[in-house]
């Protein structure tokens, strides 16, 4: 918008020569929109949420820092703007004369229009890149993702949130069942995010994905971990009284301490019968229906079944 | 509330005749807010009896001791008690019977002084008393709210609330400010002024305008009972299955919020109608007052947008109590329409309670630069340019939640192009204050700070609207941030510059400048401190709505909570400046003390009864500052003949085809 600066205004109303009012905001503008910009890029973009531990959080990293690139000067040239007005053009005791009446400016607003337009496909072809590329920037697509990783080596996660906690599913290792959420680094993840009551929403915010969580839908994400550690998953969605209370932890390991854990955590699961006395794993989970009872069972509170009755009317004790 | 008006003059004979032996009753005889009061408890209990008569069989539920349907029922029938209380069936019975209606201005005779505040009044100048009066009690009681949730965000595990509380405290917040501010400029200001400003004696509807006001006491009683019976969980946004599966406060929000559906649906189309047939001889279209064009377009969004939150809450209530199951995804139902119909109104409304905010800076800043509004037509583009975008950019709410992800790219394209005709309304600003003649009063700052407050908000906008970026964003305090800068750095900073620029003008009484400048100085200063690091505390991951984080955002959420007690004292400025001013020291104001061009600065301060003695004769635009020879903007003693001749050959002036 660089362009936009230098209204066609009359000269000075009595006939002095005016200062260039237009080049001198275009030149502190500038100055202060390149340092902005060289700040944004050098000091915080190595700094900027959410950080770089999987494949998604680099790219929504950098398409933040890109967006403040661009949004810095946009912002600072109308704050250099007022700025200069308030303190050039303030009204003079005993000066009761209107301002100079100026009505419109064809060439600037369509300069202005058109720098505007500019910027802003600009960021919507970037944004869009930055959704493709890295399939999905890490967010729920539904039951029927359209951008997905390349490579046959997705390891499948099954997110299920419930009132107020999240349990994970690893079909892969004979649908055993985890409270911590394990993944391998350099490997893709296909998270399969689903509830059994009210929505939830997954949000693992190192790894930068969320997705809410829907009774009934299989909502799906991806990512792929790219530097080994822990990291905290909360619910994102406003879920009941306990919704700031959901949260749990989760780390990712090495593909070989990943495995050993997962094979580990499935044998003691199938020794202990926990895999058996599980449903068998599905995308959705319907808590009204337990498969292994061969027939329906309605809870007796109502017939809804999601009615206010998973928690009686005082609070439920502290998680 | 003592709001003296100038002394009646005598008006021109009009309407019926005898009004009848009605007015020789004393005043507690007659129709008000304690008629309605008595009618309203009446209407609940009849309607609570009903519900339970209904519904014997079914619904009551041992666990929860909860009955949802005589408690909706007994909400809707309180209304109508209420209403048929204030006597808003009144003229309507005596039509059915063949009774004489009187005439609107022998109402307001018979009933002068402070007691027509309190009764349904039909001169919208009442009404926008009463509105303004009204939306400073919800703002400051929602507001209340919000320092609750600070106080209890001051530390991340030591709880001075139950988290049921607190939940309750979020959504009586939010459901307030969201459903009751958006009518915070449209109610007092668009009602009381608009007819003044495009020359018209009244509104087109007078008693769909004080429907519209009567419903707003109710719409908050009922939400606020909410807290009675144990508040709602879900927010403002009360997204089902919760909301279907929550107690019965639940059922509070959803008739509440139905209930302010209605209301900002009727005071839209009565706006619509009026600006479209009422405006005065030569107020054409390109001369209307870019407040009065701010108004007509989120009036357009009101009515458009509001029937299909009155319809998502209808089948939200259907599934509380009747046991459908629209919302319950197990039972066929999806819980992505209710989100689709919640946001397509939702997103609408977020622009109902951002463009007045446009339209009333774009009245004041060419009064204090002394110049014109710089670009009338692109200002104008920009408020219809916004307004008809906002209906196709709803689903950026809902950009993690598994819908349809081949439309993200779309969305995330409206998304970003709103903020072109956003960008039109500072091209506005900044050609206005080219070499302008800036007069620092106390409007002037607070639009200013508007400017300022909405570029934070906006440019945060464009983040949320990216996909990537939004899924870090999403559901955090980023998103908290975001829209507090919108609505309240936008809009309620704007109300407040108006209620400073517009109430000389319509009570006739000046406001104190020094507490003024006090109340703009503390409320900008700690607003900035209280929401600009809330987006630092949503990208550090905390999400909305928790009332436990993590240790470490301890320091930035106390500088935040203890930055909002003081916004809120701040607020309290303002409250003690106006009560100050207006009932205790009403320091009379002149008509004019802006000098400005605007229709309405016209007439008397207050206005008199009917505003113009007779209709206006619009001259010219009503920013030409600094235009030489520039004529008055209104003749208002137009020679006989010269109105009655305008409206006969309609088609010309009048009807606003531009000459």
């Amino acid at each position: 918008m660089a362009e936009s600066q230098a209204p066609a205004a009359p000269a000075g109303s009595d006939g002095r020569a005016e200062p260039n009012h237009g080049l001198r905001i275009f030149l502190i503008w500038i100055v202060l929109a390149l340092v902005a910009d060289l700040l944004i890029w050098f000091v915080w973009y190595p700094h900027l949420p959410p950080g770089r531990m999987s494949e998604s959080a680099e790219h929504q990293q950098l398409d933040i820092a890109v967006l403040a690139l661009a949004a810095a000067p946009v912002m600072l040239f109308v704050w250099t703007y007022f700025g200069y007005t308030l303190v050039n053009w303030r009204h003079r005791d005993g000066d009761d004369d209107d301002g100079p009446p100026i009505f419109g400016h064809t060439g600037l607003q369509a300069t202005w229009i058109g720098g505007t337009a500019v910027i802003v496909l600009a960021a919507f072809v970037f944004g869009t890149v930055e959704l493709i590329v890295p399939a999905g920037a890490g967010a729920g697509e539904g039951p029927l993702p359209v951008w997905k990783p390349s490579g046959h080596n997705l390891l499948q996660v099954q997110v299920i949130g419930q009132q107020w906690q999240f349990t994970y599913r690893y079909p892969q290792f004979g649908g055993m069942e985890s409270t911590t959420l394990v993944l391998p680094d350099n490997r893709p993840v296909e998270f399969h995010v689903t509830s059994l009551d009210v929505i939830h929403s997954f949000w693992a915010y190192l790894l930068a994905v969320k997705a809410d969580a829907n009774p009934n839908v299989d909502n799906v994400a991806y990512t792929t971990p790219k530097h080994t550690g822990g990291f905290t998953v909360r619910c994102s969605e406003l879920c009941g009284i306990w919704h700031g209370a959901m949260f749990d932890s989760g780390r990712v390991t090495t593909p070989t301490a990943f495995q050993a854990w997962a094979r580990a955590t499935e044998l003691r699961e199938h020794q202990l019968g926990v895999l058996a006395a599980l449903p068998p794993y599905a995308l959705t989970y319907d808590p009204t229906v337990v498969p292994q009872l061969g027939q329906e069972v309605v809870k007796v509170a109502g017939i809804t079944g999601a009615n206010g009755y998973y928690y009686p009317p005082s609070d439920p004790e502290q998680p | 509330m003592s709001i003296d008006i100038e002394p009646e003059k005598a008006q021109e004979p009009a309407g019926s005749g005898p009004i009848g032996p009605r007015l020789a009753r004393p005043w507690w005889m007659r129709p008000a807010m304690h008629t309605g009061i008595i009618g309203a408890i009446l209407g609940y209990f009849i309607g609570h009896w009903l519900g339970n008569f209904l519904s014997w069989e079914y619904a009551r539920n041992a666990l929860s001791d909860m009955n949802d349907f005589p408690l909706v029922l007994g909400y809707v029938i309180a209304v109508v008690g209420w209403l048929a209380g204030l006597g808003v069936f009144n003229d309507l019975g005596r039509q059915i019977l063949g009774k004489p209606v009187p005439a609107a201005e022998e109402e307001e005779e018979a009933f002068g002084g402070v007691a027509r505040y309190f009764r349904f009044s039909l001169d919208h100048k009442v009404v926008g008393i009463q509105y303004l009066v009204g939306m400073i009690i919800y703002f400051c009681t929602a507001g209340l709210f919000a320092m609750a949730i600070r106080t209890e965000l001051l530390s991340p595990s030591y709880h001075i609330m139950s988290s049921s509380a607190y939940l309750m405290v979020v959504g009586e917040h939010g459901t307030m400010m969201m459903m009751l501010m958006s009518s915070v400029v449209l109610g007092p200001f668009g009602n009381y002024l608009m007819p003044l400003m495009i020359g018209s004696k009244r509104m087109a509807f007078p008693r769909l305008e004080a429907l519209s006001f009567w419903l707003t006491p109710a719409a908050f009683i009922i939400l606020l009972s909410s807290v009675l019976i144990g508040g709602f969980p879900t927010g403002w946004t009360g997204y089902a299955p919760l909301s279907v599966q929550a107690m019965e406060g639940m059922d509070a929000y959803a008739v509440a919020f139905g209930l302010m559906g209605i209301s900002i649906c009727l005071a839209g189309f009565n706006i619509i109608v009026t600006v479209i047939n009422y405006r005065a001889p030569g107020m054409r279209w390109s001369r209307l007052p870019m407040f009065v064009w701010s108004m007509v377009t989120v009036s357009f969004l009101m009515v458009l947008a509001t029937p299909v939150l009155i319809g998502g809450m209808y089948l939200l209530i259907l599934d509380r109590t009747v046991q459908t199951a629209n919302f319950v995804n197990t039972l066929g139902g999806s819980s992505y329409l209710y989100e689709n119909l919640f946001w397509f109104f939702g997103h609408p409304e977020v622009y109902i309670l951002a463009l007045p905010g446009f339209g009333i800076v774009s009245e004041i800043i060419p009064v204090f630069c002394r110049k014109p509004l710089f670009g009338y037509r692109v200002a104008g583009a920009g408020m219809i340019g916004v307004a008809l975008l906002s209906f196709f950019v709803w689903q950026h709410h809902l950009f993690v939640s598994g819908i349809n992800p081949e439309m993200r790219p779309l969305f995330m394209l409206t998304t970003e192009l709103i903020s072109i005709p956003t960008g039109f309304i500072y091209l506005v600003a900044m050609g206005t204050f080219w070499k302008a003649k800036l007069r620092l009063t106390v409007p002037m700052l607070f639009a200013l700070a508007l400017y300022f407050n909405f570029l934070i908000g906006g440019i945060s906008g464009v983040f949320l609207s990216d996909v990537p970026a939004d899924t870090t964003e999403h559901g955090s305090f980023f998103v908290m941030a975001h829209f507090h800068y919108t609505i309240m750095g936008g809009l309620i900073f704007a109300f407040f510059g108006a209620c400073y620029y517009w109430l000389p003008k319509m009570m006739g009484i000046k406001l104190n400048q020094k507490l003024g400048y006090l109340h703009f100085w503390t409320m900008f200063i700690f607003f900035n401190s209280t929401f600009l690091p809330l987006f630092a505390v949503g990208m550090a991951g905390q999400p909305r709505r928790v009332f436990e984080y993590a240790t470490n955002l301890t320091p930035l959420n106390d500088w935040v909570s203890i930055s909002s007690f003081l916004l809120g004292a701040s607020i309290l400025i303002f409250v003690i400046n106006f009560i100050w001013s207006t009932v205790i020291v009403r320091e009379r104001e002149v008509a004019n003390p802006w000098n400005s061009r605007g229709l309405e600065w016209q007439v008397a301060a207050p206005p008199p009864p009917g505003n113009f003695e007779h209709i206006p004769v619009v001259l010219s635009g009503p920013y030409d500052y600094g235009v030489k020879d520039a004529p008055a903007v209104a003749d208002l003693h137009p020679p006989v003949g010269v109105v009655s001749a305008s409206y006969a050959s309609a088609g010309t002036a009048s009807t606003g085809v531009e000459a």
